[in-house]
């Protein structure tokens, strides 16, 4: 089954992702900011990338700007959570090459429905 | 999928009290002239987490006011507003505001008096708008309900089916999209029928696998409406042509009537929900907030670790045990000293899970002086240390009503008005210092300020109106300052609302000695007052002293002992009207027989040679207690008294001894006062 990591500054969005996931059965890895997650993506191929956008050290477009210079994760979907419903976000998301966003709040059927679209 | 979502509200609340502290924080440190934009930043990604775990987690109405909270934040934070001290101060009041919503919600309490609107209108007016657009906005909506509103007012025609033109970009799979999982979303909304244009592509040989040349014409049947084609080309609207034409379509009144009755459906739903929650509050009072505590993973590691060793103790005394020969008593004795250091080393890291930095405490202090002595019109500055000290939480929790107390009376009576600090050639600004360390099994916490100290002239005035001294009487300083911990003393006639009226040291002594603490208070009379507390660092386990009265087991906390004697008879005195008292190193202090204090049957009587003498300090008293022998030390296990039995004058719990019997644990300065009772042992007579 596919591995997700799940980055998130808020413990409670964290757990509640990671739940939500696990009991569709995917393996999922956590990490609380960009950093931690660029160092769990290096140590380890995920299948997908889910990230809030406001956190602390690096922020969520920083860190998809970053996954994306690396040759293994050119092609892996990134997807942002957030809040901003302005277009401006998604299209700066956009840019720094993100797959997709999913916007707060959502309900598990939508994170679910929209992963598994995406994981085919 | 049925997922509970409240096992994860706790969790939010918890990092949402947190996100909140950051934020006023942060404000005051931007009040204090701070000039860093990380803190802004800080400041606006706290209102941004409450807002987006807010209306994940449904609590409507917080990630509405945090909305607007965060857009005004968000035009600081971009520069676009300058941060004026009004600005913080309307900020500050919204984090209040935040606080106490996030506690209702949290106790399922009603929000209904917390002026919400107010708070919002007065945001509203502050950015310039009318307070109605604020108030109206809508929460941010969820990404696939944005166009229902188009649908139901521009449309009213049913697509029983779409046409679909689909031309991704060369680039598009180049952002982690692929087409082939956009026509398989497609096909869960109906009957697909798929036309592949591959008249781009271009030869093996020049064929870039990461481009797509791939182009679909796609006819769907089926009743899904164009918000639904539209979420799943939503990513992808700027990597493609994307043609979207209704197949066939025909006026109806049936998709109308439904919209309209799903709505009606919801509003059902939504009056449904707020009957429920007229309704629950008293039931979900009852059940109170489930009490939680972060614990550092590290100090979870070595409880394991500790454990571990547990388990090879325990395997070796096994081993021992399992042909046992004399000589190895050695060895079974080794053994057992080693499960007994285990055991206290894994009491020990089971009392630190409980412990907390006293931060937990101080963090309100830097708001509560900011807010007062702009009140007050004062200029002070709070200077903590030592927040990372630990305690229980037990007693973290209940000491910050005294320390609140304590403050306030530095802020209000102690430290003087500008202009009356530089008259007394002192600096315009004062401070009040907040201390904390660890002294032994003990916490000591001091509150320092450089204010103008107790006025013990009025004091002893005070005193004397209320009858507590008589005229001729001389006190000592520290005479004096015991007096303002007595019972409804004080020297401020009116009352104010900020330090109340006068009903306070005697409760924040009373409720530090509950916790079996003490407090001290020393002062030097224009230069300032320094109270130092000293409280347990756990309320369930003690040092203690096993004395022996009577045929009963008692125990005297090992941190009220100052040393046991042997009494010499020729130091034994009679005072008049105060009873017996022992003459050690110059000094009167008072004896104590316990035996007659809790009626135990009792075989010595006169003289007080086969007893023992403990000495033992309460609220800054000494006495001598008589008891028959000393037992030892043990690290006793507190039990309420209360919850087992009931309160007991004295008396300030029980443990269970080693051999099973009761030991009731004394309650030093309860002892002291009971025995002052009965016969006029009372400091200020």
């Amino acid at each position: 089954m596919a591995t997700i990591l799940a980055v998130d500054d808020s413990t409670s969005i964290r757990q509640m992702v990671s739940f939500i996931l696990k009991q569709e059965g995917y393996e999922v890895l956590d990490a609380s900011d960009g950093i931690e997650a660029l160092q769990i993506a290096e140590n380890r191929q995920v299948d997908l990338v889910l990230t809030d956008l406001n956190m602390p050290q690096m922020d969520g477009i920083a860190l998809i700007k970053a996954l994306r210079s690396f040759p293994s994760y050119q092609h892996t979907p990134l997807l942002m959570l957030t809040t901003e419903t302005s277009s401006e976000k998604k299209q700066q998301g956009r840019e720094a090459g993100a797959t997709g966003w999913i916007v707060k709040p959502f309900d598990p059927e939508q994170l679910v429905s929209v992963i598994g679209k995406i994981l085919g | 999928m049925a997922i509970d979502m409240t096992q994860f509200h706790q969790v939010f609340f918890e990092e949402s009290f947190e996100n909140l502290a950051l934020m006023e924080a942060g404000l005051l440190s931007l009040a204090e002239g701070a000039d860093d934009p990380e803190i802004i930043n800080t400041i606006f990604r706290g209102a941004h987490s409450i807002k987006g775990g807010s209306s994940t987690f449904g609590f409507s109405e917080i990630a509405d006011f945090t909305h607007v909270l965060e857009s005004l934040l968000d035009e600081m934070r971009a520069g676009n507003r300058p941060i004026t001290e009004e600005a913080i101060e309307l900020l500050l009041g919204s984090v209040d505001l935040l606080g106490r919503l996030l506690e209702a919600s949290n106790k399922g309490e009603t929000t209904s008096l917390l002026n919400v609107n107010t708070q919002l209108e007065k945001l509203a007016e502050f950015q310039n708008k009318p307070a109605k657009v604020q108030v109206d906005e809508p929460p941010p909506s969820s990404p696939f309900s944005h166009g229902q509103a188009q649908s139901t007012t521009t449309e009213d025609t049913v697509n029983i089916g779409w046409h679909i033109v689909f031309h991704p970009l060369l680039h598009m799979m180049r952002a982690g999209n692929d087409p082939l999982s956009i026509l398989k979303a497609l096909e869960q909304l109906g009957a697909l029928r798929v036309t592949c244009d591959y008249a781009r592509l271009p030869r093996l040989s020049e064929l870039n696998p990461e481009e797509t040349h791939l182009s679909w014409d796609l006819r769907l049947e089926g009743a899904c409406d164009r918000n639904e084609l539209a979420e799943v080309f939503d990513w992808v609207e700027d990597d493609c042509d994307l043609v979207i034409m209704p197949m066939f379509s025909m006026p109806s009144n049936d998709i109308k009537e439904a919209i309209v009755e799903s709505d009606r459906g919801e509003k059902i739903a939504d009056a449904s929900a707020l009957l429920a929650s007229i309704n629950t509050p008293a039931s979900k009072k009852s059940e109170g907030v489930a009490s939680s505590i972060r614990v550092e993973t590290q100090k979870i590691d070595s409880l394991i670790n500790m454990i571990g060793e547990l388990v090879i103790t325990q395997s070796m005394l096994e081993a021992i045990g399992e042909n046992f020969t004399f000589e190895r008593l050695g060895k079974l004795q080794e053994g057992l000293e080693q499960l007994k250091r285990h055991t206290s080393d894994l009491h020990e890291g089971v009392m630190r899970v409980r412990m907390l930095p006293v931060s937990f405490a101080f963090n309100r202090f830097p708001r509560m002086v900011h807010d007062m002595s702009a009140k007050l019109g004062k200029k002070i500055v709070l200077e903590m240390s030592g927040i990372d000290t630990e305690v229980d939480k037990t007693v973290i929790e209940k000491m910050t009503d005294p320390l609140v107390h304590l403050i306030r009376n530095s802020l209000d009576h102690g430290l003087e008005m500008p202009v009356e600090r530089l008259q007394a050639g002192k600096s315009e600004t004062g401070y009040i210092r907040l201390n904390a360390y660890q002294k032994g099994g003990n916490v000591v916490i001091d509150i320092d300020d450089d204010g103008r100290g107790l006025d013990k002239v009025s004091i002893f005035e005070k005193a004397l109106q209320k009858g507590l001294v008589s005229a001729d009487q001389y006190l000592s300083d520290e005479e004096i300052n015991e007096l303002i911990f007595h019972p409804g003393f004080t020297t401020t006639d009116a009352a104010n609302d900020l330090s109340g009226r006068g009903v306070g040291m005697d409760v924040v002594r009373r409720n530090i000695n509950e916790l079996g603490g003490s407090i001290q208070i020393t002062s030097i009379e224009g230069e300032g007052c320094s109270v130092s507390m000293s409280l347990p660092l756990s309320l369930a386990i003690m040092d203690g002293q096993i004395v022996r009265i009577g045929n009963e087991s008692y125990i005297i906390p090992i941190l009220s002992i100052i040393e046991s004697i042997q009494p010499n008879t020729s130091n034994l005195s009679r005072l008049a009207g105060k009873g017996e008292a022992y003459k050690l190193r110059e000094e009167f202090i008072p004896i104590i027989r316990v035996n007659e204090l809790f009626g135990i049957p009792h075989e010595i009587t006169q003289p007080l040679n086969d007893g023992l003498l403990v000495i033992v300090e309460g609220d800054g008293r000494l006495c001598a207690l008589l008891v028959d022998e000393l037992l030892g030390q043990k690290q006793v296990v507190i039990k309420s008294l209360e919850e087992n039995y009931q309160r007991v004058e004295g008396i300030s719990g029980a443990t269970i001894l080693g051999d099973g019997s009761v030991g009731l644990i004394m309650d030093i300065p309860g002892v002291i006062g009971l025995a002052g009772q009965g016969r006029g042992l009372r400091m200020s007579a």
